[in-house]
């Protein structure tokens, strides 16, 4: 099922939290929405599930406008965060609700519906726990049948909300792994909110990444890790460095030199250069470079970090360079960016 | 990764570590003064209640309670708990539900309102009712025109006690569904349920024992109301009298033996009470704890 967010804008009291959002997702796509806490990222799940009503905008479903449908006329499968496993129930019944409230032409047998909730089980992989409360599974169990109970009512969007956020990093691996495998077997277009990064790269087929209640950039991994849109995506995806440069005939300049990089586009004036502090090369001599003096230098696993402070001090950035590199211990080091980005100055709202 | 492994559901802390572990002789002083002060003060009174009450024997206590005007306090006051305890049970869940589910305006002052009765003396609650129905009160005249009477008869002591009994469902209630939130019912209604699939299917069975408390709560204040009551009854026997009133007028002739035997049967229903939910604690003390956890 192919959704669709047109020119969307949620306010509670007055505050917006989605400022005119548009989002595409095809059918069987695995979408990401990542960002900070406040970006509307959850905000923008509720009112794909119908859990929220727009303030204005539309929400298709296929061709068909469904921002006036109810949650339970939407079909969705919804997992929230602390997966909101109904207590009082075995883990067999909690499988079963959606099959067990449809009303009495579409209610499946009883035992089809305990049929159903076991061979949900066993995709989940937790056969033999059909008769446990929830309060006697362990977190990532109780996430997998939080999953098999919003698939149990075949819906046509899979929504997640932050769905391994409350687990610890070893179960929160394994259960991304595991995920990505039953989308792949079950072919469900599906969207997760997460403000992991490294759990939306590596489990998405596109991440759409938000911040203060806008979409900043979609892209697959590749895309908005290699070629951020905005400043915003370059500080929180992967690490960045950056540094205030002047732009002057197309030339960046650092103070009153040349680093030998050049942006033709941009007009002159105040700007922010951003790169990857493993994205560089060193120079041996400086025709055009940034250069620093080692103020701190720390082993991070296989490479070494190295502060430098640029200009007299007055900036600090981080490079990354290999262990046995002799730089790492020179007192100065010049570089030059390998992939790198300017953006101009603009007054920070 | 199926691993059959049993997490029990809260087991953490039951024990205090060492550091703020008391003294021996500490715990047994701090035991000691709690259990005294529950035995002079609440396990005596209930033996010398049931000790004054078969004092002449079990033929007296028989014939006391056998009297018609304490076997008609005896059904009045059962009478006025069948019908405010139900009023105050749908009242209770109502308001808890709108203050813990949602938000309006005005949220705060309904939490006061609940608790009016708490603060109110039962006195001055009776005394409200006298204001406000009696002969020369503003609705007094309307009354008497169409035949209504509200004071000094069942109406006016029903309505005595649901005032002074209405905050115990409600206020047993509103911390677990703030607790519990809204995310269960999402999930239901995220399912396809319905509203009231939602709400026999989901809500209530997560905020069933907390009624349950709040409603023994509530029927043990409705059957032992005196102050509100003793204002608005009359004190006619045989017909206006409630238990605690009719304990009060017959300790006042003193017949002992008939006050102390209305007495008991009070206190015996109350024990009924902490007995039932003791029973229920026991044997549902599981599920009690994992409805209310977590």
């Amino acid at each position: 099922m192919e959704v669709r967010v047109s020119n969307v804008r949620k306010e509670f009291d007055r505050f917006p939290a989605l400022r005119d959002v548009s989002l595409d997702i095809k059918s069987g796509e695995l979408i990401a929405l990542l960002g900070p806490s406040g970006s509307g990222k959850t905000t923008l799940l509720r009112l794909i599930a119908g859990l929220e009503r727009p303030t204005r905008g539309t929400i298709f479903f296929g061709d068909e406008d469904a921002s006036n449908r109810t949650i339970q006329e939407r079909n969705v499968g919804f997992v929230f965060q602390h997966y909101a496993l109904f207590r009082h129930m075995t883990v067999a019944d909690n499988i079963g609700f959606g099959l067990k409230v449809r009303p009495s032409a579409k209610r499946p047998t009883r035992a089809e519906i305990r049929r159903r909730a076991s061979e949900l089980l066993d995709l989940v992989q937790l056969s033999g726990l059909e008769k446990r409360y929830p309060a006697q599974l362990s977190g990532g169990q109780r996430q997998r049948v939080a999953l098999a109970r919003a698939m149990a009512i075949e819906p046509k969007v899979l929504l997640l909300d932050e769905p391994f956020g409350a687990l610890d990093a070893q179960v929160r691996r394994e259960l991304r792994r595991w995920l990505r495998e039953i989308h792949d077997a079950t072919g469900h277009t599906t969207i997760f909110v997460t403000h992991d990064q490294e759990e939306a790269l590596e489990l998405a087929d596109r991440v759409v990444v938000m911040s203060q209640g806008r979409i900043e950039q979609i892209g697959t991994a590749d895309e908005v890790y290699d070629t951020p849109n905005s400043p915003f995506v370059y500080g929180f995806i992967g690490e960045s460095s950056s540094l205030p440069v002047k732009i002057e005939d197309g030339q960046i300049w650092i103070a009153d030199r040349p680093i030998g990089l050049a942006t033709p586009d941009l007009p002159n004036g105040e700007a922010t250069l951003y790169f990857r502090p493993h994205d560089i090369e060193l120079l041996d001599e400086c025709n055009g470079c940034i250069a620093g003096t080692v103020a701190a230098s720390r082993r991070v696993a296989g490479t070494r970090r190295v502060e430098l402070e640029i200009g007299g001090g007055r900036e600090r950035i981080e490079i990354e360079l290999p262990v046995g590199h002799p730089a790492a211990q020179k007192s100065r080091v010049a570089f030059r960016p390998k992939r790198w980005k300017v953006f101009p100055k603009v007054d920070q709202a | 990764m199926a691993d059959p492994e049993l997490y029990p559901a809260d087991v953490h802390h039951e024990h205090a570590s060492l550091a703020v572990t008391e003294r021996p002789w500490a715990r047994a002083a701090l035991m000691l003064v709690a259990f005294g002060f529950l035995a002079i003060f609440l396990l005596l009174p209930l033996v010398v209640v049931f000790e004054q009450a078969f004092s002449r024997g079990i033929g007296a206590f028989v014939e006391a309670i056998n009297e018609h005007d304490t076997i008609a306090a005896i059904k009045l006051t059962l009478l006025v708990a069948v019908i405010s305890v139900p009023l105050n049970l749908v009242f209770g869940v109502a308001a808890a539900w709108a203050i813990a589910k949602f938000e309006f305006k005005g949220k705060a002052f309904l939490i006061t309102l609940i608790d009016l009765p708490f603060s109110v003396s039962p006195v001055i609650s009776g005394l409200v009712y006298v204001l406000l129905f009696g002969a020369s009160s503003l609705l007094g005249p309307w009354l008497k025109l169409h035949g209504i009477v509200i004071l000094f008869a069942v109406p006016g002591i029903v309505l005595a006690t649901v005032f002074v009994t209405f905050p115990f469902v409600a206020r047993e209630l509103i911390p677990l569904m703030q607790e519990q939130g809204t995310g269960d019912e999402e999930a239901a209604l995220s399912l396809g349920a319905n509203g009231w699939q939602t709400i026999w299917h989901v809500t209530l069975p997560n905020i069933k024992w907390g009624l349950l408390y709040g409603v023994l709560l509530c029927n043990a204040r409705a059957m032992g109301e005196f102050g509100a009551v003793s204002v608005v009854s009359g004190h006619i026997r045989g017909m206006t009298n409630t238990m605690p009133l009719h304990v009060e007028i017959l300790y006042n002739e003193y017949n002992a033996v008939g006050a102390f035997a209305v007495a008991s049967v009070l206190a015996g229903l109350a024990l009924v009470t902490l007995v039932l939910k003791t029973l229920l604690e026991l044997r549902y003390g599981a599920e009690i704890a994992a409805t209310r956890g977590h």
